[in-house]
């Protein structure tokens, strides 16, 4: 099939670029040194290490995320191998479908490769198994997806460096998206609050994934919560690439 | 029916700011007949690589038709009969040859085992074995332009468009890449291929159209552009000295024993002939000076 093809490329570009393994490489570093913050801490060390663990795993992939998608994407117009690729009986949904398999391909294996990691570290240092923690990695993917899809709009139309600014910018506005709720009530003029919530509505709110304190700290987490936040994930995503698909298409590729 | 039919091209790309839009193609009208190699000559600037780009489906033209093989081009089903040869290829650095060429033949969903059997085929059609498992990233100029001929052949498609493909080769590598073009014509295929090193393109084209500012500017049979335009004779000939050869209204410059003069017509060489031998002299030889494809070029240019 070639949207596997393509899919099965983007893949095998990402893991033989050094970048994948020195990302995933800190992202462990930094979740082993937990062991160490730990040490440093007083009270519960099993919470410090899922803490700095959990915590690390998000920073990495994240940036896994935002490397691989910005990069893989804008190579193939700078240096212009979509030419070829696209002068093939490919249609342009397929190639930017392709694309996102490989690249959902590739986080897969970076987070997967983070997380067996992790669980073993916590069971040689623990000697337990906390089985919350696939919940945390699951919701972490499904945001790790939302970026990725985010790139793949930006460098549908846009330069490289535009597109990772972009990227970057919204990662970081949808990760403290649930301000602007705040914002919003002490904004008076109708404008601006309009503005702000067209913003929080349209943007994606990244916090609904991050349940790392639910999890380090053992409280509840409803099933409804997680379902929604995945399903609110995943129509993002679908939003997204039809998006980029859609810009995509009507792309002039001079 | 034509391989390649193109009337009344038109395309524009929108100016820095979007302002105004700058012509670069004013109407192209060419045709590629089915089974002849098609030179399409022009300078840097011209919109060669536009044309092929509006035949690959990567632009859409303003105006005008481009049919492949009797269907719209850009469509997928004119694309899969169709090798292209990008100008400059540039590949996936991290890919070797064997496995660019099998990621091509997925592109084409060729089936695993005759995708395989392809890929040494054309690995040896090329001329790269033992340096198949190569990655792009460390092949020189000309292993890239065999390369990217090859990706351009894994589906063995009937039209192939080669942009530039002389680009970077070597003396040894033009005269190969010559040699696969003519037997890939010998084997029924349609060449079309863009180029402004005009000796590769004497060598080889049926038929070669002139690109210059968005429009062609000549088109034709390279017998005919080149034939049609005989500029003069010389006539050498030797047994008769200056004086001899002026009574007889030739005009000559002396090389040794022989003289050379310039003749203009066909009718008038032979009368000359005669007038030598009249005079007991004798003919060495008649050349046709004709225009090469760069003076034809040349002056198209100047035009």
């Amino acid at each position: 099939m070639r949207l596997m093809a393509i899919a099965r490329n983007t893949f095998r570009e990402a893991v033989r670029h050094k970048v994948f393994y020195l990302l995933i490489f800190f992202g462990m570093f930094f979740a082993f040194s937990s062991r160490f913050v730990s040490m440093l801490s007083v009270g519960d060390h099993k919470k410090v290490l899922m803490d700095v663990g959990l915590a690390a795993i998000h920073f990495f992939s994240v940036l896994v995320a935002i490397f691989t998608g910005i990069n893989l994407v804008y190579k193939e117009i700078e240096k212009k191998t979509i030419y070829n690729i696209l002068s093939k009986p490919i249609t342009r949904g397929e190639f930017v479908l392709g694309k996102f398999t490989g690249l959902a391909l590739t986080l897969l294996a970076a987070l997967g490769s983070m997380a067996v990691m992790f669980f073993l570290f916590l069971f040689v240092t623990t000697g337990s198994f906390e089985p919350r923690c696939l919940v945390f990695f699951a919701l972490l993917y499904i945001e790790l997806l939302v970026i990725t899809s985010l790139s793949l709009v930006f460098s549908s139309f846009s330069t490289p460096i535009l597109s990772s600014i972009f990227t970057i910018t919204i990662y970081l506005v949808g990760s403290v998206l649930w301000t602007f709720q705040e914002f919003k009530t002490r904004l008076h003029e109708p404008f601006s609050r309009y503005l702000a919530t067209g913003l929080y509505y349209l943007l994606p709110n990244l916090d609904k994934f991050n349940i790392k304190n639910e999890i380090v700290l053992q409280t509840p987490l409803p099933a409804a919560r997680v379902l929604a936040a995945a399903a609110y994930g995943l129509v993002y995503v679908a939003a997204l690439l039809t998006l980029a698909v859609v810009i995509f298409r009507r792309r002039e590729l001079k | 029916m034509a391989a390649i039919e193109i009337r009344g091209l038109e395309k524009s790309y929108p100016s820095t700011f979007g302002t105004r839009r700058i012509p670069v193609l004013r109407g192209i009208d060419l045709s590629v007949e089915a089974g002849e190699i098609y030179g399409f000559l022009g300078p840097n600037g011209a919109g060669k690589t536009t044309t092929i780009k509006c035949i690959l489906g990567l632009l859409t033209p303003d105006k005008g038709e481009i049919r492949l093989l009797g269907r719209e081009s850009g469509s997928l089903e004119s694309r899969k009969r169709l090798g292209f040869l990008p100008e400059n290829p540039y590949f996936y650095e991290y890919l070797s040859i064997r496995e660019l060429f099998d990621f091509t033949g997925r592109l084409f969903n060729m089936a695993p085992a005759r995708r395989r059997a392809r890929v040494d085929e054309v690995v040896h059609l090329v001329g790269l074995e033992g340096r198949e498992n190569t990655k792009l990233g460390k092949c020189s100029k000309g292993m890239i332009q065999r390369a990217g001929l090859g990706q351009a052949l894994v589906h063995d498609p009937e039209v192939l468009i080669l942009d530039e493909p002389f680009s970077g080769l070597d003396p040894v590598g033009r005269k190969e890449l010559r040699d696969l073009v003519l037997s890939l014509k010998q084997a029924g295929r349609t060449i079309f291929f863009s180029s402004h090193i005009l000796q590769d393109m004497e060598l080889m084209v049926d038929r070669v159209a002139i690109i210059l500012g968005g429009r062609i500017s000549r088109e034709g049979h390279l017998d005919e552009l080149v034939s049609r335009t005989v500029r003069y004779y010389e006539l050498v000939f030797e047994g008769l000295d200056e004086k001899a050869a002026a009574g007889i209204g030739l005009d000559v410059i002396r090389r040794g024993e022989r003289m050379i003069a310039r003749v203009e017509t066909l009718e008038e060489i032979n009368q000359k002939i005669r007038a030598v031998h009249g005079a007991s002299g004798r003919v060495v030889a008649m050349t046709p000076l004709k225009l090469t494809l760069e003076d034809i070029f040349m002056e198209e240019v100047a035009r």
